[in-house]
Order: C-alpha cells, then sequence, then structure tokens
C-alpha cells in the first residue's frame, strides 16, 4: 500500500468527491492560489476552478452560513475554517443554525455539510492559533464530531463526513499534516461511531484522540519492551461515540487513563470516565480512572512553554506507571 | 378634485403593473388573512393556549403580500422571527401553521419549531429565524447553489430593521454585491428592535444605504403601501433573475403589537401606536383605494374579513383537535 502523508489523504478525499459528485464544492478563506493555510487545498483551484474552490473575504460566520444555506438547497458544502480557533466566531451558524435544524423544523430540513478545522499546538502559533476545542462541539446536539488521528483514518472519514446528511465537524490536528501512513487507493469509507483499537494490550486501556493517539502509541511501544501491554482506543468520531468498545477494552484491561491535548476542566475525558463508571465495566476497574489532559491555560507561545501545556510522551509514560503502581 | 386624482393614480398604477381586479383582491384577502392568523394568535395566548413566545406582524402585512406577490412561489425564502406573514404569502396550509404554532404533531415541524422555526421546504421557504440576523448569511449559500444550478430562482433574505446591526449582515452583502448572487433583501424596518428605536442605535439612516457601500442598489420605500412594495420587489425580481446581483429594498413600516409576549411598551407612547393604526394602516389604506376605485364594496370587504376569520377559526379547531407529540420522541430529528 501507498504511504502519504495525513494531508495529502485529506486532500485526495476533498478531489476524488469532487470528481465524484459536481454538489460538492469548497468554500473558506485563501484556499485558491494560497492552497489553503496549511497547503491542504494546492492545486485545487486549477482542477476544480472558482465555482467550486470558493475563496472568501474574511469572514467566518458568512463562510459557515453560506454552506448552511447552500446544504438546505442540497448542495454538499465543505468550509474550511483556517484554524479551529476561528470556529469561535462562527459558534451562532454552527450551534444555533446548523446543529439545530433538523430537529427544530420537525426533520424536514437537512443540512450535509462537512467543517475541516486544524486544530492543536506545537506549531508556535500560541494561544489564539492552537486550541483542541472539541469539547464545545460535543456539546451540541445535532453536530457531529470527527478527530481522525492517521492518514489512513482522515480520508476514510472524510469521505464519510462529506456524504453524511448532517453537519460533521471534520478536526485535522496541525502537527499530523506531515505524518506518513499506508492509504489504499481508490474509494473507501470509515464508518461514524466505530472506534478502532490501534494497539492491543492487557495492562491498561488508553483512550485518545488526535495527535495524542500518535504519542500513546510511541509511549506503548517503548513499554512493551518491559512487558507492559497498553491497548490503545481511538475513538475517531466524538460524536457519535463508540462507547461499546471503550467499555470492553476496560472489562480487559480493569485500568483506564484518557488521554487528550484539550484542556482538563469539562473536557472530554470526563465523559469517558462518565461512560465507565456508570456501565458493566465499573466492576472490572482495578484502580482509579485518571486523566491526562491540557492544563486549564490558553497555549503559550515559547516553546518550552508550550511543551508544558499539553500532555508530553513522558507525561504519557509516567501517568501509565502510576497507575500500574498505584501510586496515584 | 383631489380624490380624483388620487384614484386616477391608484388606476394608472393597477394599469401600469398590469393587476386585473383578482390579483388585487387577492392581494386584500391575503392581507386580511394575515391581520386575522395575528389577532387569533394573541387572543390564544391571552387564553393560555400558546406555551411559547410570539412575534406578531400586525401591521406589516402590505410588506408580507407586496412581495410575496411580487416574486414567484419557487422563489426560496429565508425568514425571520416575526415571518408568520411572510409564511402565509407563500400559500401555507394555514392550519399546520396553527398547529404549529400550537406545539401540535400535525404542525409544520411537528411541533419542535413553534412560531419561530415554521419552515415547509416544499414550498422553498427553508425556514424562519430565532438569531436576529441568523439567516442572512444563509442566502450567501442558497444564492450560491441557484448559481451552481443555472437556476432562475432567486433567494428572498428578509430580517429587521435590528439585524442590520449585526455583524453577518454586513459580511453577507459584500458577498453577495461581489459574486452577484440572486439574492432580494428585505429590510423590513418596523422601527423597533424589540425596546431599541433603530434611530438610537443606527449612526445614519435609512438603513438602505448601507448597501451602497457594496455596490448594491437600494430602495428605502413605503412599507405600508402595498403597491408601492409590489413594485418595488417586482422590478427588483427581475433585475435579480436577470443575473443583475442582489437588490436592497428596506420597508418602513410598524408593529402594532408589543416585539413578544413579555412587552408592555413602554417605550413608546399609545398615541405614536394609534396614529399609526389609524393614518397609516397597510388594509385600511388598500381597502379604500380598492373602494375609491370601484373594485370593493363595503360588503363584499365586510365578507373577506369575515371568510379569513373563518379559515383562521376553522385552523384553531384543526390544531386543537391534534394531539401534542408523543414524549417518547423527544430524541428524535437530532440527526438525519
Amino acid at each position: 500500500m501507498p504511504e502519504i502523508t495525513y494531508l495529502e489523504a485529506i486532500r485526495t478525499a476533498l478531489w476524488e468527491e469532487m470528481k465524484r459528485d459536481e454538489r460538492v464544492f469548497i468554500i473558506g478563506e485563501d484556499i485558491g492560489r494560497y492552497g489553503g493555510a496549511f497547503g491542504v487545498t494546492h492545486g485545487m483551484l486549477d482542477e476544480f476552478g472558482d465555482k467550486r474552490i470558493i475563496e472568501t473575504p474574511i469572514s467566518e460566520p458568512s463562510i459557515i452560513g453560506a454552506a448552511v444555506g447552500a446544504a438546505l438547497l442540497g448542495m454538499r458544502p465543505i468550509a474550511e475554517i483556517m484554524f479551529m480557533d476561528f470556529t469561535l466566531l462562527t459558534f451562532d451558524q454552527l450551534g444555533n443554525q446548523a446543529a439545530k435544524m433538523h430537529y427544530m423544523f420537525g426533520g424536514k430540513a437537512t443540512v450535509p455539510m462537512v467543517v475541516r478545522m486544524p486544530s492543536g499546538s506545537g506549531t508556535g502559533a500560541a494561544a489564539q492559533h492552537s486550541q483542541s476545542l472539541e469539547t464545545l462541539l460535543m456539546h451540541m446536539p445535532g453536530l457531529k464530531v470527527v478527530t481522525p488521528s492517521t492518514p489512513y483514518d482522515a480520508k476514510g472519514l472524510l469521505l464519510t463526513a462529506i456524504r453524511d446528511p448532517n453537519p460533521v465537524c471534520f478536526i485535522e490536528h496541525k502537527v499530523l499534516y506531515k505524518s506518513k501512513g499506508e492509504v489504499p487507493e481508490g474509494e473507501y469509507t470509515i464508518p461514524f461511531g466505530v472506534a478502532d483499537v490501534k494497539r492491543e494490550g492487557k495492562d491498561l486501556t488508553i483512550v485518545t484522540n488526535g495527535i495524542m493517539v500518535q504519542k500513546s502509541l510511541a509511549v506503548a511501544e517503548r513499554l512493551s519492551g518491559e512487558g507492559i501491554e497498553v491497548e490503545v482506543v481511538d475513538p475517531r468520531t466524538m460524536v457519535p461515540l463508540d462507547k461499546e468498545t471503550i467499555i470492553e477494552s476496560v472489562k480487559k484491561t480493569g485500568k483506564l487513563l484518557v488521554v487528550h491535548e484539550a484542556c482538563e476542566t469539562a473536557g472530554w475525558a470526563g465523559e469517558i470516565m462518565a461512560v465507565v463508571s456508570s456501565s458493566r465495566a465499573f466492576d472490572y476497574l482495578d484502580a482509579p480512572m485518571r486523566r491526562l489532559t491540557g492544563k486549564n491555560v490558553p497555549i503559550p507561545y515559547n516553546r518550552v512553554l508550550e511543551r508544558a501545556a499539553v500532555p508530553q510522551e513522558e507525561d504519557i509514560e509516567r501517568e501509565i506507571r502510576a497507575i500500574l503502581k498505584g501510586e496515584y | 378634485m383631489e380624490k380624483e386624482q388620487k384614484e386616477e393614480l391608484f388606476q394608472n398604477r393597477v394599469e401600469r403593473l398590469n393587476l386585473s381586479s383578482d390579483n388585487l383582491l387577492e392581494m386584500y384577502r391575503t392581507m386580511c388573512l394575515i391581520r386575522q392568523f395575528e389577532l387569533m394568535a394573541d387572543k390564544l395566548y391571552a387564553l393560555g393556549k400558546v406555551h411559547g413566545t410570539m412575534h406578531l406582524s400586525a401591521g406589516q402585512e402590505a410588506v408580507a403580500v407586496g412581495l410575496g406577490r411580487a416574486v414567484r412561489l419557487d422563489d426560496y425564502l429565508i425568514n425571520h422571527h416575526r415571518g408568520h406573514g411572510h409564511f402565509i404569502t407563500k400559500n401555507a396550509d394555514i392550519n399546520l401553521m396553527m398547529a404549529e404554532f400550537l406545539g401540535k404533531e400535525a404542525g409544520y415541524c411537528k411541533g419542535r419549531g413553534g412560531s419561530m422555526h415554521i419552515a415547509d421546504f416544499s414550498s422553498h421557504n427553508l425556514g424562519a429565524n430565532g438569531i436576529v440576523g441568523g439567516g442572512i448569511p444563509h442566502s450567501l449559500g442558497v444564492g450560491l447553489g441557484l448559481q451552481m444550478q443555472k437556476s432562475d430562482q432567486i433567494c428572498i433574505s428578509i430580517f429587521g430593521d435590528g439585524a442590520s446591526n449585526e455583524g453577518v449582515f454586513h459580511e453577507s452583502l459584500n458577498m453577495a454585491a461581489l459574486w452577484k448572487l440572486p439574492i432580494l433583501y428585505i429590510c423590513e424596518n418596523n422601527k423597533y428592535g424589540m425596546s431599541m428605536d433603530i434611530e438610537r442605535v443606527s449612526a445614519k439612516l435609512p438603513i438602505a444605504q448601507r448597501a451602497e457601500a457594496y455596490g448594491i442598489p437600494w430602495f428605502y420605500i413605503d412599507g405600508n403601501d402595498l403597491l408601492t412594495v409590489y413594485e418595488t420587489a417586482r422590478n427588483a425580481a427581475e433585475k435579480i433573475r436577470s443575473g443583475a446581483g442582489p437588490v436592497f429594498i428596506e420597508t418602513q413600516t410598524y408593529r402594532y403589537f408589543g416585539h413578544s409576549k413579555s412587552d408592555r411598551n413602554l417605550y413608546r407612547t399609545k398615541e405614536e401606536i394609534e396614529t399609526w393604526r389609524n393614518t397609516k394602516d397597510p388594509i385600511k389604506r388598500f381597502g379604500s383605494q380598492l373602494s375609491e376605485s370601484g373594485l370593493m364594496t363595503d360588503t363584499l370587504a365586510e365578507e373577506i374579513d369575515k371568510e379569513a376569520l373563518s379559515i383562521i377559526e376553522a385552523a384553531v379547531a384543526f390544531a386543537d383537535a391534534s394531539p401534542d407529540p408523543d414524549p417518547s420522541t423527544v430524541t428524535e430529528y437530532v440527526y438525519a
């Protein structure tokens, strides 16, 4: 299977779907000649023209609003919000409009749209260009929330997102753009609500998403040399959430660590713990459930501080060892 | 002499616009139907039958009907929260509207939306909106979609004076002009955004001249004169349909009832309301034009009003007979 980057996987999905379905178009800032702030749509203007690669003024609320209107008309808009942080500008359109329409119109309206949004820290972009805000989106019924961690997942999930009849927030971790992985040529889709066990293990379950999947896997590989086998569960879609796979994994290992880059307070780690503690997996727990998350701070600029604000591999390793030794 | 001149003007106008007496009477009927719907809504609220809130458009009927009859029924409508009248001009089923208003399963949105969220996709009514200005950017997407589909339909984007100070108003006007989108913007200026007089919160009026900044042709018109609204909107729709890009019309009008059910009218005088009711009422004005030109007798006017009331009463009976939604269905329709 050919290896391509996470970024190329996303572009390939966009490209193939625009070829397949003429209702699909992309709308956003600097997505044409510039190719998108991260280069995801590079080359697409030449291929598809400016009627389907629609470059906008810097007007994020109306970018999302336009996507909502086009979706109501039966088109398949994909909006690019340059940084996930800027979705905060669009919350009326995402939260009050896109998320609510199917329900408040009694099931008559469908809003088939995708909002792509690069998230996460690690690029020195500081407080307003580095956030992981998926919890905010998860809290609005009507939105689906997708957080791919590999090139394979990115392509398969994006194709599903574009074909889904609901508004889908597709959260791309910007540090993953250059990561490589095997991606088959041609079409395949990954269903929403199906977690992927990225690594099997018997000693402890990590539930994590986005870039933290990669970090957790690296730690798990190292610990394997010591005979510690960590299971890494990637929900892939936060909404809908595959609770069963998480519950089954915790039943097997008896220990749970939730890792996310998003800050701690009211973060989704709490949701996972609530799911587990109110399920049949509770009786299988051998240790308190723990979470390792971003600190409750804006992401700082300085490299040392930026690293300190979100979980690193050494933090994940320390937490795993602490849980296994009962030091909490 | 003066009266004769007026009659002549009205007649000339009717001829120029090529409107038959049937057209004119239908428009009058529809205005009466809207008025009766709003009066009934107010009455039902007083009777304690309305669970939620409502925003009544009594006094603004000429905007709804003048606009509604100037465009095509297959044009798309993006409505605001005070939208009963616009919905009626889309030839909505009054029974389903009333059932939605009363939160019943038989309503347009199965009782999930209520007065603020009535939509009917089969009649190209993309829904009313509870967020001031929230629907304005949707018209961009509808406009883009219509362009891509090479359709000759247009999108009518309706909002109030209050929405003109929202950011999406400016963003959307800019993009619509930039891309020459087929959008007819209707700013229904009823003077107040909730309690706030538009003159107290807008640096420069009329609102419509803001369109000038984006190169959009604009009109500031008497929204209580049916044929003025009709003619301006018809010309605009024709221009938009030809591919010339958006047009902006601000209609000056007035609402008789308060903003919503909590409103005690503390911000305006009774005299102001009475002056509008007595001297500028759109139904009375059009009615007397029809009478003076011999197109409508007093008897016919009474019949029309009675007929409107009976349609509304039948709708209430229909809604009353419809069950509430089943509580076990509360989580349906979150996702398609």
